[in-house]
């Protein structure tokens, strides 16, 4: 291979596009706007590119990026599949929308150090892009990795006490899952194996049987921290000190759905979803799934703090996609794949939204909300949908994958799995309506000796939460390409 | 005979005919000029026996011309080759980068003799890495000590000079040791050459003196490598060493007395001992995971960055003895690729150290704090090196720890309680380099530490092309696995025989 194929491959390019941006938002570091100008038109080349690949990959065709091997059956590779199609396509077009709102909040807020932020924004979208293409184990744990430690700077932006003890459980709980379980998992497959490649059907099947099965699985469970099956969730709530623009793109669309995309990934390509469905040591995953489901949404309602509420719904809704991928059935691996999309869609929006009455109200309790849709009706509106969309009503991006989710189980004929999600679909109305209510019905309380006259946040916010909502609406309406895509996953795959 | 034929012994008669002009000289500039020339010309010497080594199989050299096992045999198989091209390679860089950093620390006057002392630690190092003949390693081993006993009492601190007594109290015993056990081996068969006393053995009339000598040169050699409980000469020589010195001898010194062992144990001992096989493996095994986690554990309590180098070094010392330990072909092999990756990644960490001293004038971690804006390319360096150290993938000490693994999955149900470990282990190794990283990067400067520049050229250099050396071993790392993986074969053949 040539100096030149490897610069040239679409696949290499995702990664190092951003890189280069975070190396240009270095130089540029000292003027704000060139520098903000940067990261804008570094994610829009990104969108771009990933966008660029999507018609070969509906094609059926493979795209890789796979240099000579390292030591038999281990080295780089990168391979695109439907699959991570879907998970780049999410990441690199929500990191433009992020990119605006960032520099909204950023600026709002007068927050410091900026160019370290977007610095790291960009390494860890780099690391995204790598878990997405990655065409194997190694590669896939070395930017999982890389992940984790790029996104340790964002989440103690602020500096305080409060921010790096959050940091501290933040990177110490993924980083030794990782290592302690997910690494055992890769070395043991290999051993195995001697191969740490993705093959669609898998490549453990004959390689180990019985409890083992169910023994590694759980080492991949709970090696896949970012996943945040209970109980290694709590990093999540955590590392909501960080800003809220990290908080929205990473936590709930980046470094969570690596998780949730790893499971799948795994599942689907290295055990293989035939075999897992045949070994009965691998059926607690629709348990455990199950649990964090209800028991997150259970904790989600009694959080007065908006984002700590939001993570709790983040955890619950990631174990959605588990559960989905854990009924074992092609049916559920297309509801994991479709859930991955539309819960960041709707997710990211509330996200948005909070951090937007952070920026114009600094407020961040519930309790404290009560009318605040009078002054904000932009922002409340984008939230209405985005809660809407977490429970999977009609006329949101979460109506689709819900309802192909309910398929699943009656593919696998799972009362448990189909009690859950009605269960948690009450409680998810519970947690959300509440919010919407206060915020439009009850009169605003006015605190003595506070000025209460703020409006909606700065524009690049209310316009990024805007796309958003826009996208959570789009998708049911024009869910085909992704439904073909999670289609092709499951041919392809299966 | 052409010069090319002599090449084994060019190896080691380089740097000790050099040494003695270096202390001559009256220049410092000039003592660092021929030293490291000489350095470099060590470098392609043994390259060249690498290649030969590569393409035509194991050749031997008599020295002087008296064959075996009457004279004193050098014989280069891929297990020497190995260790020559690390022990050369890291000399040559180290030495480059020492010039700015001994020049801060040792006052003019002395810098000819120190460069001279530094000569003759190599050639000591050298010496043993090639040499067939145990007595011959008895040698050079007490030159390479003896001079780096010299090379640590030149610290700047005058704790140093404690620092390096202790190591000669400790590092002589270990010299006895060593040369008793030799001394019974040859009681018994009248013989030095390793080779030749393995063959004889078999014919010895008792096997007791053979056990003791292999007592007393595993214990012998353990204090010179520093194996834990023995490794308490270790952290201070570490720390109060000039910091090109704690480079050099943290990457090469233990290492090579290691090397000493797996030749005495596998050509020697495990072949015509019954049993020693399993004496060795179990009094080997529970003491190297206890290095792990005592080095590990007491690194992560360190306040000065040297020192928390020098604990981490006791624990992978316990990984590359784990390895070793397992007698089997993927455990040496993993044992041995750690000896030669862990080298690399602890010259990288040193000289990063040494940059930061030369700037900031202190090893204390509370000092540095932010050093990591102040000098990026440093600490980028540093951090590579913390990555191999850890075995992050890609770096040069993921492949080796992956061997390890490897081999310790083979053993069983030991050898996942053994796994679970070693990675509890490597967490721990995550805890104490990620907390020079916090300090480095997200610490404000500590009160009354001034800015500073980053580190001149002729120190970065040196560095990062370690640092480099540490990533291109990660991704191809075809050189020291292939000659690890024929050496631990031969190893294991060796054994069996």
């Amino acid at each position: 291979m040539t100096m030149d194929e490897y610069f040239v491959n679409p696949l290499v390019l995702a990664i190092l596009v951003p890189l280069l941006g975070g190396i240009g938002v270095a130089i540029c570091g000292r003027i704000p706007n060139l520098r903000e100008a940067v990261t804008l038109g570094t994610s829009l080349v990104l969108a771009a590119v990933i966008w660029s690949l999507l018609p070969a990959v509906l094609a059926g065709e493979t795209i890789e990026f796979i240099p000579p091997e390292m030591v038999e059956g281990i080295g780089f590779s990168l391979s695109l599949e439907p699959l991570g199609m879907i998970f780049a396509l999410v990441a690199s077009t929500l990191w433009v929308i992020n990119s605006l709102y960032s520099i909204g909040y950023m600026r709002g807020n007068s927050e410091k150090h900026q160019t370290r932020f977007y610095i790291c924004f960009a390494i860890a979208i780099a690391s995204v892009m790598g878990i997405a293409l990655a065409g194997n184990l190694l590669t896939l744990f070395f930017f999982y990795e890389a992940l984790t430690l790029s996104t340790y700077p964002l989440v103690t932006h602020k500096g305080d006490a409060k921010a790096k003890a959050g940091g501290r459980i933040y990177i110490g709980i993924l980083l030794t899952t990782s290592v302690a379980f997910l690494l055992p998992a890769i070395i043991w497959t290999w051993t195995a194996t001697g191969t740490m490649a993705f093959v669609p059907g898998g490549i453990l099947a004959g390689a180990v049987s019985g409890g083992a099965v169910g023994i590694l699985l759980l080492l991949y469970m709970i090696g896949i921290g970012k996943a945040a099956l209970m109980p290694v969730h709590f990093w999540l709530p955590a590392a909501m000190v960080a800003p809220t623009p990290v908080s929205a793109l990473l936590h709930a669309v980046a470094v969570v759905k690596a998780g949730v995309f790893t499971v799948i990934k795994v599942v689907v390509y290295v055990f293989g979803v035939d075999f897992l469905a045949g070994e009965a040591s691998a059926s607690w995953l629709l348990y455990a799934a199950g649990f964090t489901i209800i028991l997150a949404s259970l904790i989600a309602l009694r959080q007065d703090n908006l984002k700590r509420r939001l993570a709790f719904s983040t955890v619950s809704q990631l174990s959605y996609v588990i559960l989905a991928v854990a009924l074992f059935v092609p049916g559920g691996i297309i509801a994991a794949a479709l859930h991955i999309v539309a819960h960041a869609v709707g997710k990211i929006t509330l996200f948005f939204a909070a951090g937007s009455i952070y920026t114009a109200s600094h407020k961040t309790e519930i309790s404290q909300l009560d009318g605040i849709g009078r002054r904000m009706p932009v922002t409340m509106t984008a939230f209405a949908i985005g809660a809407l969309a977490m429970i999977g009503l009609p006329l949101t991006s979460g109506f689709i994958s819900k309802w192909y989710l309910v398929m699943g189980t009656l593919d696998r004929d799972s009362m448990f799995a189909l009690m859950v999600i009605m269960a948690s679909t009450l409680l998810n109305a519970a947690y959300f309506l509440p919010i919407i209510y206060r915020a439009f019905f009850r009169p605003p309380v006015v605190v003595k000796g506070e000025t209460d006259d703020h409006g909606e946040a700065p524009w690049p916010i209310v316009l990024a939460l805007v796309a958003t909502a826009s996208l959570t609406i789009l998708i049911f309406f024009v869910h085909a390409p992704l439904l073909a895509l999670a289609e092709a996953l499951v041919k392809g795959g299966l | 005979m052409t010069l090319a034929a002599h090449l084994p012994a060019l190896q080691v008669a380089l740097p000790l005919a050099v040494a003695p002009i270096c202390a001559l000289l009256t220049w410092r500039s000039t003592a660092w000029a021929i030293a490291t020339l000489t350095s470099w010309f060590c470098l392609a010497i043994s390259v060249a026996m690498f290649i030969q080594v590569r393409d035509h199989g194991v050749f031997s050299y008599a020295m002087g011309g008296w064959s075996a096992p009457w004279g004193i045999e050098f014989r280069i198989d891929a297990l020497n080759a190995l260790m020559l091209l690390l022990v050369t390679a890291v000399n040559a860089v180290v030495i480059s980068f020492a010039r700015l950093s001994i020049q801060q620390e040792i006052e003019a006057w002395r810098a000819p003799m120190f460069y001279a002392a530094w000569l003759l630690c190599v050639a000591g190092l050298l010496g043993i890495a090639i040499t067939g003949d145990a007595f011959n390693m008895f040698v050079f081993l007490e030159i390479s000590s003896l001079a780096s006993y010299i090379l640590v009492s030149c610290g700047k601190d005058r704790r140093a000079l404690v620092a390096s007594y202790k190591y000669l109290i400790m590092g002589s015993i270990g010299a006895t040791f060593f040369l008793i056990g030799v001394g019974l081996l040859y009681m018994v068969t009248g013989t030095l050459n390793l080779y030749d006393i393995s063959a004889r053995l078999p014919d010895a009339d008792f096997s007791r003196p053979v056990l003791a000598a292999a007592g007393f040169i595993t214990l012998g050699l353990a204090l010179k490598f520093a194996m834990f409980p023995l490794h308490l000469w270790m952290p201070n020589a570490y720390t109060f060493a000039p910091h090109a010195v704690s480079a050099l001898l943290a990457a090469t010194s233990t290492k090579i007395s290691i090397y000493v062992l797996l030749r005495f144990e596998f050509i020697v001992f495990q072949p015509n001992l019954d049993h020693h096989d399993i004496q060795f493996s179990s009094f080997m095994i529970p003491l190297s995971i206890l290095a792990i986690f005592v080095g590990a554990i007491a690194a992560v309590y360190q306040g000065n960055i040297k020192r928390v180098l020098a604990y981490s070094s006791v624990g992978q010392i316990g990984y590359i003895l784990l390895g070793v330990a397992l007698l089997t072909t993927t455990g040496l092999t993993g044992g041995i690729l750690h000896l030669f990756n862990h080298g690399l990644a602890k010259a990288v960490l040193f000289m990063a150290v040494g940059c930061l001293y030369f700037r900031y004038r202190t090893c204390k971690i509370d000092r540095l704090a932010g050093c990591g804006r102040d000098m990026p390319w440093t600490m980028a360096a540093f951090v590579v090196g913390g990555m191999s150290l850890i075995g992050v993938p890609f770096t040069a000490g993921f492949i080796s720890k992956l061997y390890l693994v490897k081999g310790l999955l083979e053993q069983g149900a030991l050898g996942i309680f053994l796994t679970i470990l070693f990675l509890v282990g490597s967490l721990i190794a995550v805890i104490y380099i990620w907390r020079i990283i916090e300090v480095a990067y997200f610490r404000p400067r500590a009160e009354g530490v001034a800015p500073v520049k980053e580190a001149p050229l002729s120190l970065l250099v040196p560095t990062w092309g370690m640092a480099l050396a540490n990533i291109y071993f990660g991704i191809d790392p075809s050189l020291p696995l292939g000659l690890a993986t024929q050496s631990a074969e031969q190893l294991i053949l060796g054994k069996l025989l």
